[in-house]
């Protein structure tokens, strides 16, 4: 069977910290950063990238828009 | 494979799209509005309908919504968009004409224009977007707050005896004969997020049908004003305001869902 594999790109100046993708993201890809951006909210990014299917779950509930999914299937 | 070997332009499966604006949306972190109005845009990019699109921001959290719309965009005095929508279609009949009002704006102070809009059946969309509280003020009761439910008016929760029961406006606007359609959505999951966009989709296609108003409600959260984590509201949404607000559709082709 076809496996996917996805990536996602998480626009981090314009992140806001919520968690609301981490909590929605069905394979635990996501996690959020011990740094800060500049606004100072701890962002979203991939803590285990080798679990991403390329779902679109995270982005669709981001409300601020700022994960862009990759996805190629093998 | 590696990442950088995905992440290209012909993997790409998702992006912001593009009829949001550059600005930063100035909403709180984990706030459904970014998300509604996301999905909008999304519905009037796939429809190709960005130029014959007018939308009615209102007086609220949302009321800098022509900032982050790339869309003709109005501002109406405070509950008065629906008013201002029923103007702006009159004169552009072809048009898409919606109106984005939160529940202080739809439910309160503007509950005269509303069911009078609907009422009349102008062939208008209406997002409503209900979190129970006035966010932008600073957390006050709104009609829409639960019982018992505590604000910065109400801080040992809403009593009905003194302050009345909350109210659904969406169920009541349902009863007149102008509304062709009318549902009750979320965004606070990936499920509901896809079907909410579809109640968006059928609110614009509707238009076309001269029928009547169409109105999709949002319960969403306000974690400011509910002083909760964005996902502590979230779930405090599901275990509460779901009971009180069930979602589904309502009204479908001008004919109430629960046949009463």
């Amino acid at each position: 069977m076809a496996k996917a594999i996805g990536a996602i790109v998480v626009d981090v100046e314009r992140c806001k910290g919520c968690q609301v993708c981490r909590v929605n993201c069905p394979t635990m890809t996501i996690g959020m950063a011990e740094e800060v951006n500049g606004k100072g909210y701890h962002y979203a990014y991939m803590e285990n990238p080798e679990n991403c299917t390329g779902c679109t779950n995270c982005a669709v509930v981001c409300p601020d828009g700022v994960i862009t999914v990759y996805r190629v299937k093998q | 494979m590696d990442i950088k070997q995905i992440i290209k332009e012909e993997n790409q499966v998702y992006r912001r799209t593009p009829l949001m604006t550059e600005a930063t949306l100035s909403y709180c972190p984990g706030c459904g509005h970014g998300t509604i109005h996301r999905l909008i845009m999304e519905v009037v990019e796939e429809m190709g309908i960005q130029s014959d699109t007018i939308g009615i921001a209102p007086v609220g959290c949302a009321v800098i919504a022509y900032d982050f719309m790339d869309i003709d965009m109005s501002q109406a005095a405070h509950g008065r968009a629906p008013a201002l929508a029923t103007g702006i279609k009159r004169l552009w009949p072809e048009k898409y004409v919606f109106t984005y009002q939160g529940d202080g704006d739809l439910a309160a102070i503007g509950t005269a224009e509303t069911i009078h809009a609907c009422n009349r059946g102008e062939n208008i969309a209406i997002f409503f977007v209900n979190n129970g509280i006035y966010g932008m003020t600073g957390g006050q009761m709104a009609p829409t707050t639960l019982e018992g439910m505590k604000s910065s008016t109400s801080p040992y929760g809403r009593n009905s005896e003194t302050m009345g029961p909350p109210y659904k406006i969406t169920e009541m606007v349902a009863q007149l004969p102008g509304t062709y359609y009318v549902a009750r959505h979320a965004v606070h999951k990936p499920g509901p997020v896809r079907k909410a966009k579809k109640a968006i989709r059928q609110a614009f296609e509707n238009q076309k049908l001269n029928k009547g108003v169409s109105l999709v409600e949002f319960v969403s959260n306000c974690n400011s004003g509910w002083k909760m984590t964005p996902n502590d509201s979230n779930i405090w949404m599901e275990e509460n305001m779901f009971k009180f607000y069930p979602m589904g559709d309502i009204k479908v082709e001008g004919k109430l869902v629960n046949g009463d």
